[in-house]
């Protein structure tokens, strides 16, 4: 019993920590193209990606579930060039973690770039430095702040991710039954104690998240005034 | 003549439309380009360094075209070597003042380490006196210093020409007075060239030893 409940807490972090490190790649990546880029339909795009935090949960995961199910195009893809079948493993969980908490990370990030001088990226250009460089020299760090705030706030929604998890994954004990999924079987099946107790562990991880989240990016604004 | 520059660039921002007809043969060392704010002194500056691509047009330095529109050659600003000071300095807020300086001398994706010591940014720092701010951010440090450090930063590289935007505008008269004998005195040392953008006659008295006045968008004379 008390096996199950951990094996559910550390699904979650597990698919939680996956689907942020996909969104720390994608989300840094469409924030500063949305921010420093102009293309038509670069609000649309925006929009398009905001999409999954105002979408009713099943309605996202049962578009996910059209693109990657065995008849849908990346999954009948998949399924046919390398024999992998995503839906009801927890890797579509990750997926739908990591869509459903992408605005969490590219919105801020987009900010984070937009606020940075645009001049201090033209004083590193005429100091020779490439736009590789700048990017990681003079960019990134002085976004770095946003996107860390962002970051965590994504890592708690991809915790709680339930409606589209539970249609692309399912609710397999021990393999994709995740943490708030397993606490809705748990009141499904009339189960109080553990309901309960699954509830407090969910909590106790949010809790300690956002403490985290403040600390971080508290100290790196410390960090900023106190070098000397 | 160092720098030779014919160029036309229409540009346009919030509705606003505004035409830049600029030519410029820099023979002395020292040239001003005097002119109220709005004249499109920036835009040539910036035109230099490679930081705004005109329409049309061609830019030489020593002899060495960086732009030409008909061939349709334009370096980027790190093909240039061109030290530039920005009118607010733009000092990378999150360095500190010895890394600021050695910015443009280590290449790579990392930023030269908080402790480092490379000795032509310690030449620098001491030669503008702000080798004891070197660990300060340039939030810490007074507006006088600022200036010294952005001017640390652009001559550290060895640019083959230095373009000041309004350089002095943001410190008081004293400081003013003292800035301008201490760049003379460095110019003097390395032979750069200078371009300085001002509409401080001040400015035009010490380093104009060629003034190139521009209004609405036009060079003149």
């Amino acid at each position: 019993m008390l096996d199950l409940d951990w094996s559910a807490l550390w699904l979650s972090l597990k698919v939680a920590g996956c689907a942020t490190a996909i969104n720390l790649v994608l989300g840094i990546a469409l924030g500063g193209l949305l921010a420093r880029r102009r293309f038509p339909g670069r609000e649309l795009l925006d929009t398009l990606l905001t999409l999954p935090m105002i979408l009713p949960p099943t309605v996202l995961g049962y578009y996910l579930l059209v693109l990657i199910g065995s008849n849908g195009p990346l999954g009948a893809w998949l399924q046919r060039g390398f024999g992998i079948n995503l839906v009801f493993t927890w890797q579509a969980a990750v997926i739908a973690a990591a869509v459903a908490s992408l605005p969490l990370v590219f919105k801020p990030a987009r900010a984070a770039f937009e606020g940075v001088d645009g001049q201090l990226e033209q004083a590193a250009r005429t100091l020779g430095m490439s736009e590789p460089a700048l990017f990681f020299r003079v960019t990134l760090p002085l976004a770095w702040r946003g996107i860390l705030a962002g970051l965590l706030l994504a890592f708690a929604r991809a915790m709680g991710e339930f409606g589209a998890t539970i249609m692309v994954a399912g609710s397999i004990p021990g393999r994709t039954q995740t943490l708030s999924i397993a606490i809705y079987e748990a009141v499904q099946a009339g189960n109080d104690g553990r309901a309960n107790l699954l509830v407090l562990v969910s909590s106790a991880v949010c809790i300690g998240v956002l403490l985290v989240a403040a600390r971080l990016v508290g100290r790196s604004s410390g960090d900023a005034r106190n070098v000397a | 003549m160092w720098l030779e520059l014919d160029i036309h660039c229409q540009l346009q921002a919030a509705g606003q439309r505004f035409q830049l007809q600029a030519a410029l043969r820099c023979q002395s060392s020292r040239v001003v380009l005097f002119g109220p704010s709005g004249a499109g002194k920036s835009l040539t500056l910036k035109a230099v360094a490679g930081l705004l691509r005109p329409d049309a047009g061609s830019i030489r330095m020593h002899g060495q075209p960086l732009f030409d529109a008909t061939a349709g050659l334009h370096l980027s600003p790190q093909q240039r070597r061109i030290g530039y000071v920005f009118q607010d300095y733009a000092l990378f807020p999150h360095l500190s003042v010895r890394q600021n300086v050695a910015f443009g001398l280590c290449r790579g994706w990392r930023n030269p380490a908080r402790g480092c010591r490379i000795a032509a940014v310690e030449h620098w720092l001491q030669v503008f006196g702000i080798d004891q701010v070197g660990d300060l951010l340039p939030a810490q440090i007074s507006g006088g210093q600022r200036q010294r450090t952005a001017l640390a930063r652009a001559l550290v590289t060895r640019p083959q020409a230095l373009l000041l935007d309004e350089p002095f505008a943001a410190l008081d008269h004293a400081l003013r007075t003292h800035l301008r004998r201490e760049l003379e005195s460095v110019l003097e040392e390395t032979g750069i060239p200078l371009l300085l953008i001002s509409h401080d006659p001040e400015d035009v008295m010490l380093f104009g030893q060629q003034v190139v006045h521009m209004a609405d968008g036009r060079t003149q004379g």
